[in-house]
């Protein structure tokens, strides 16, 4: 692989044993949620993985992505696995909530996650990053975000929050009981 | 602080590694001192719990250890530390003993961006009000998991019913803090202090209306996220036995103690800092506070004074108010405050294109909020002492003064209780 002419060659700093630090933990934690035994334990490791990804935005100088993950993340999406998981009846016996589901099924989950990591590296190897000279500035991301997201983005906003409205009143109509029913 | 770290790493030569491991110890000093702080004032609201209780119920409370009994909660915390740490054999070991880290976690961290004062903050983080908001959701996730991992109905029964408040109630919390960042355009907290000013009528929870109910609606949701009485169904004694901390035992449980009630604290910091002005001094402009070390020390005291007096509200709350029921609990939250809430963001928002800041209708408007905020708590006042006066402060609270000058009689106890007995004796034969 040929070294990339943009990256400038540096002495390593606490940053990067952050950000490879961060990284462990988040994979780490994947891994322990894909092949734990016990699904309420892979839930609760996803913890790891959404504040590992918290502090990598933090660490690529996003704070307002950074925070919006903590609270998307943590705050909202693993509590509702984890009242998912909980509120299902005998979900800690293993062969009902990780149950082996045979070779075929294996070995295409397998290759899918092998392909996707091959895009995934493919595209990290040859996108045209722009070359840093200089780390970048911790500036703030909110006042831009903003802007953007009332200005060239405003179509797609207002139709993100179409399609959340539409998702309320769906749960509603399917939790709702039909009048005088019990 | 960076120009300390720099003129230290000058001073000492060091290289590219060291300035680096000098900053991180730097950022370490700092955090260890947040926690000690938020450690401390943790302490020291149970010791004012357990006052205002006694008080509150005409019992005697806590008056032993150190001058009115405030040193009891250091008693308390080696006491915990010594207990045993008893992991019952059916849990699932390694989540049980992380669950309290992560209820700490949540709290201590969001320590972090209070503005204690001007120049007090640990960091001045540029979201910081969403950073307090999404932090303080691990809080969540370690009372599940210590419901789910003690292997007991009452403390899963107790995790998940606290979880779903805790989620229900952010979101009026969410958005009368949004009530806030609008009118101060910014998400960090010195900004949104410094948007204000020192007299009531320039602090936001008096700018109009609807900042005024703002506030009443971020302090009730903020309390029931905190879980306390009145919304303290996830431990309610009566039901859950103590709900999700109920196996635990000494230094663990003493971990949730802590975060719940450094929360008390933090709920009351966030509520100063949004809508009560925060370190401002009355009179003086943030540029001539900065100059003078005298009026930064009365920032931070006015800022401490305004943040315990709410301490002191939501302990008073517990003590005064009964339990709600759960549906009732949840029937708050999403018929009453929310849509409340929303109708005060559309307010303010409609109000912000309306008024010109510093117009005479905008100064009009505060000083007809203020009024109305004043003459509310004159009622409330008013009533109160109403209320006093018809049931009859029939218990003596000189026991107490007794206990704290240390001469504590235990005869002189009896016969007071023999005299209220004879008097109640004498009133139901009348």
């Amino acid at each position: 692989m040929p070294a990339d002419p943009g990256l400038v060659e540096r002495a390593w700093s606490l940053a990067d044993l952050a950000f490879y630090g961060l990284a462990a933990l988040s994979v780490g934690c994947g891994l322990y949620a894909a092949l734990s035994r016990n699904i309420v334990r892979s839930v609760f490791s996803l913890l790891g993985t959404f504040l590992g990804v918290a502090g990598l935005y933090a660490c690529l100088a996003a704070d307002f992505v950074a925070v919006v993950q903590l609270l998307v993340y943590v705050g909202g999406i693993l509590v509702l696995m984890l009242f998912a998981v909980m509120l299902t009846s005998r979900i800690e016996v293993a062969s009902r909530s990780n149950r082996y589901p045979g070779l075929p099924s294996t070995a295409l989950g397998l290759l899918l996650g092998a392909g996707a990591a091959v895009m995934l590296v493919a595209l990290a190897l040859l996108a045209p990053w722009a070359p840093a000279e200089a780390p970048l500035p911790y500036a703030p991301t909110t006042v831009e975000l903003g802007r953007i997201l009332l200005t060239r983005g405003l179509l797609p906003f207002e139709l993100l929050g179409l399609v959340l409205l539409a998702v309320v009143i769906g749960a509603v109509v399917i939790a709702r009981r039909e009048e005088g029913g019990r | 602080m960076e120009s300390l770290v720099q003129h230290l790493s000058a001073r000492w030569s060091l290289g590219p590694w060291g300035q680096e491991l000098l900053a991180a110890a730097a950022i370490l000093l700092v955090a260890a001192l947040v926690f000690v702080v938020a450690l401390t004032y943790a302490g020291i609201i149970t010791w004012v719990e357990r006052r205002v209780a006694g008080r509150t119920q005409s019992r005697v409370g806590p008056n032993r250890v150190g001058p009115f009994g405030f040193l009891q909660w250091l008693a308390d915390g080696a006491k915990m530390i010594l207990k045993e740490d008893v992991i019952p054999a059916q849990a699932d070991g390694p989540m049980f003993r992380l669950a309290p880290y992560a209820c700490m976690l949540g709290v201590f961290t969001a320590f972090v961006s209070v503005p204690f004062g001007q120049l007090l903050i640990a960091a001045d983080l540029n979201v910081g009000i969403l950073f307090l908001l999404a932090i303080t959701s691990l809080v969540v996730v370690g009372v599940l998991m210590a419901g789910w991992a003690s292997n007991n109905k009452w403390s899963l029964l107790g995790g998940v019913r606290s979880a779903a408040q805790i989620v229900s109630y952010e979101l009026p919390a969410g958005l009368a803090v949004l009530v806030v960042v609008l009118g101060a355009g910014s998400l960090s907290m010195q900004d949104i202090v410094r948007a204000q000013g020192g007299a009531p009528w320039n602090w936001f929870v008096f700018r109009d209306p609807f900042c005024l109910v703002a506030f009443f609606l971020y302090f009730t949701a903020a309390v029931a996220e905190g879980n306390r009485t009145p919304f303290d169904l996830p431990e309610a004694e009566s039901e859950l036995v103590a709900g999700y901390n109920t196996e635990y035992s000494g230094i663990r449980f003493g971990g949730f103690f802590l975060g719940e009630f450094a929360n008390i604290y933090l709920l009351s910091a966030i509520a100063t800092s949004l809508f009560l002005g925060g370190w401002q001094v009355p009179g003086v402009s943030p540029a001539e506070q900065a100059g003078s070390v005298w009026l930064q020390l009365l920032g931070f005291a006015i800022f401490f004074a305004k943040a315990w007096a709410l301490v002191f509200v939501v302990v008073w709350l517990r003590w005064t108010l009964p339990r709600l029921r759960v549906d009732q609990l949840m029937g708050l939250c999403y018929r009453y405050l929310i849509p409340l809430a929303f109708a005060c963001l559309l307010g303010t928002s409609l109000l912000l294109l309306a008024v010109v800041p510093g117009s005479a209708l905008d100064l009009g408007l505060r000083l007809g909020t203020t009024g109305l905020g004043a003459l509310g708590g004159a009622l409330f006042a008013w009533r109160v002492a109403h209320h006093i006066r018809r049931a009859g402060d029939r218990v003596s609270l000189d026991v107490l003064q007794r206990g704290a000058r240390g001469a504590f009689d235990p005869a002189w106890q009896t016969r007071r209780y023999g005299a209220f007995r004879k008097a109640a004796r004498g009133q139901e034969e009348r």
